[in-house]
């Protein structure tokens, strides 16, 4: 085929002719083949989101955020789960409070301070065998070691389950977006006298910073949607939250909760809290990514 | 006949007092040898140039006089760097406050991702809190100092990054004048540059030469020739270790080479 062209052809109706008729199909084969695959990948997802708004967007009100669940078969009273938002929202932020401070560190220290020494290995190591560890076995973790000890199911037991949950992601995505600041950051800093710490909070956190806090949402996101860690930790509660040691109620378990219950009504509002835990996680997303948008 | 004896740069150059002696420095990363008996001043207040083929360890000499090649890997070190008769190897130093006395420049420009504003103020503030007032005025004169106030005055606030590639490094000079190093290593600060960018810095290393002790890594040879006073030149063994071949006056390097592969270097007959 080449030779053909190369005798036959002017210099511009060969620049203008096409390519071989094998190596077009070729290109449209691979090219049909990745579009398709892409669209099998994003079908459960946009199918997940279609189910929750068509099946949770009707009972959705004011009220909703505002009061507390109304008792199984009820008709016509209020039905919400505000405690159960700010439940959730309550034990994330406590487990956000414990996990990101000691993830960070962490991978600090992996990532600057140890330079492959064997503890560094050993400690990532063991954050990796955490972050495969089944979220349930973490519950019994944290029911082990909280509501045994303090012999009450409790908002604190379930923020710790969610701390364990939390912190390994943050420590590997913190620790990768660390060793993605170059060397010539690192060596432009040392070359003006910082010393290692002031490299690394002034110059280095700073650059990362975008990559951390991806890391801390996904951390975050996957915690508000946990459930085994909370069964048994934080327990349930259908009254507003009270204090720390006592069970409280996360949107989490009420979707488990409702689910199962075999009462249409409440079927219908597990929908709806599942919407609800989804828009309060791209809301935070979003807030978070505005914040902390380079501003240079 | 290579230069070998510290005591005879008294002799040759009896002008120029040395801010920086190296005597028979070697170097290893790891295991492996990489530079090999170096013996050469740095004098004050002139520019010396290093210059060599790739590989000769011009790079790594130069990364060794203010210890920022240690960041980077297991480095060993043989032999004794002396700044103004202090051993810069001595157990004893501080390297951070070695490395405020011995600024340097990168091969690429490396600004942070701040402000204009807060590249050169890094250095200030890492060691001191100064009132607003004082650093401004610190900031302004660094970067006059690097010939670079008049086109981001109005910019300060900008982000660093914005920049051509050329006002970058004159910034990463501004940053490092603006701690006010006795000396200033120059590793390659124009092979990443274009001809008029290069001449504008090689103006600024001509205008800082009276206050300031400089020594610069190039493997451009006119370059060399052109801005500096003395020429140290590097090159390989047959076992690939470097080492430093002849150092004299610029003029004697390029003129008068008394070793046969210093005169083939300069004259292009290889590398």
């Amino acid at each position: 085929m080449q030779t053909t062209s190369e005798e036959n052809l002017s210099l511009e109706e060969d620049l203008q002719a096409d390519l071989p008729i094998k190596r077009q199909l070729f290109s449209y084969g691979m090219t049909s083949i990745a579009l398709l695959l892409t669209a099998l990948a994003i079908l459960p997802l946009f199918s997940i989101l279609f189910s929750i708004l068509q099946q949770g967007l009707p009972q959705l009100s004011w009220q909703t955020f505002t009061t507390l669940p109304s008792p199984t078969g009820s008709v016509g009273e209020p039905d919400g789960f505000g405690n159960a938002i700010i439940g959730t929202a309550v034990m994330v932020g406590i487990a956000s409070l414990i996990s990101i401070p000691i993830g960070v560190m962490t991978a600090i220290f992996l990532a600057e301070f140890s330079q492959g020494s064997a503890i560094a290995s050993f400690v990532r190591f063991v954050v990796t065998i955490l972050s495969g560890v089944p979220s349930i076995v973490v519950g019994v973790f944290a029911y082990g070691v909280i509501v045994l000890t303090t012999k009450e199911f409790s908002a604190l037991a379930g923020s710790f389950a969610l701390a364990v949950v939390m912190l390994p992601i943050v420590v590997l995505s913190t620790e990768s977006a660390l060793l993605l600041v170059p060397m010539a950051q690192k060596l432009a800093s040392a070359g003006l006298g910082a010393s290692r710490f002031q490299t690394t909070f002034k110059v280095v956190l700073a650059s990362a910073l975008p990559g951390i806090m991806t890391g801390i949402l996904l951390a975050i996101a996957r915690a508000a949607g946990e459930t085994a860690p909370l069964i048994f930790t934080a327990l349930f509660s259908n009254s507003w939250f009270d204090n720390l040691l006592s069970p409280t109620s996360s949107l989490s378990v009420l979707i488990y909760n409702y689910i199962s219950s075999g009462f249409v009504e409440k079927y219908n509002m597990a929908w709806t809290a599942a919407l609800v835990l989804l828009g309060l996680i791209m809301l935070l997303n979003l807030s978070a990514r505005l914040l902390t948008r380079k501003k240079l | 006949m290579p230069y070998s004896d510290p005591d005879d740069s008294v002799a040759v150059y009896p002008d120029a007092p040395a801010a920086m002696r190296v005597t028979n420095l070697s170097f290893s990363y790891g295991t492996r040898l990489v530079l090999e008996g170096v013996t050469m001043p740095i004098a004050q207040k002139h520019v010396t140039a290093i210059i060599g083929p790739s590989g000769c360890g011009k790079s790594t000499f130069i990364k060794s006089l203010n210890r920022i090649g240690e960041l980077e890997t297991q480095v060993q070190v043989k032999g004794k760097v002396e700044f103004f008769g202090q051993d810069i190897y001595s157990p004893k130093v501080n390297i951070n406050r070695l490395r405020r006395q011995i600024g340097m420049v990168f091969q690429k420009p490396n600004p942070f991702t701040m402000s204009i504003y807060d590249n050169v103020a890094y250095g200030v503030r890492v060691s001191e809190s100064l009132p607003k007032r004082a650093l401004d005025e610190m900031v302004e004169s660094a970067l006059v100092g690097a010939a670079l106030w008049d086109e981001v005055k109005d910019y300060l606030s900008k982000s660093a990054l914005g920049l051509s590639g050329g006002q970058q490094q004159r910034l990463c000079i501004a940053r490092a004048l603006a701690i006010k190093p006795k000396v200033l290593l120059m590793d390659e600060p124009c092979s990443a540059l274009d001809p008029i960018a290069t001449s504008k810095i090689e103006e600024l290393i001509h205008s800082l030469r009276s206050e300031l002790t400089i020594a610069i890594v190039t493997h451009n040879m006119q370059q060399a020739a052109r801005i500096s006073d003395y020429t140290a030149f590097f090159s390989t063994d047959e076992s690939r270790i470097g080492q430093m071949v002849e150092f004299g006056t610029t003029t004697q390097i390029f003129k008068g080479a008394i070793d046969g592969r210093t005169q083939d270097y300069v004259e292009g007959r290889f590398g």
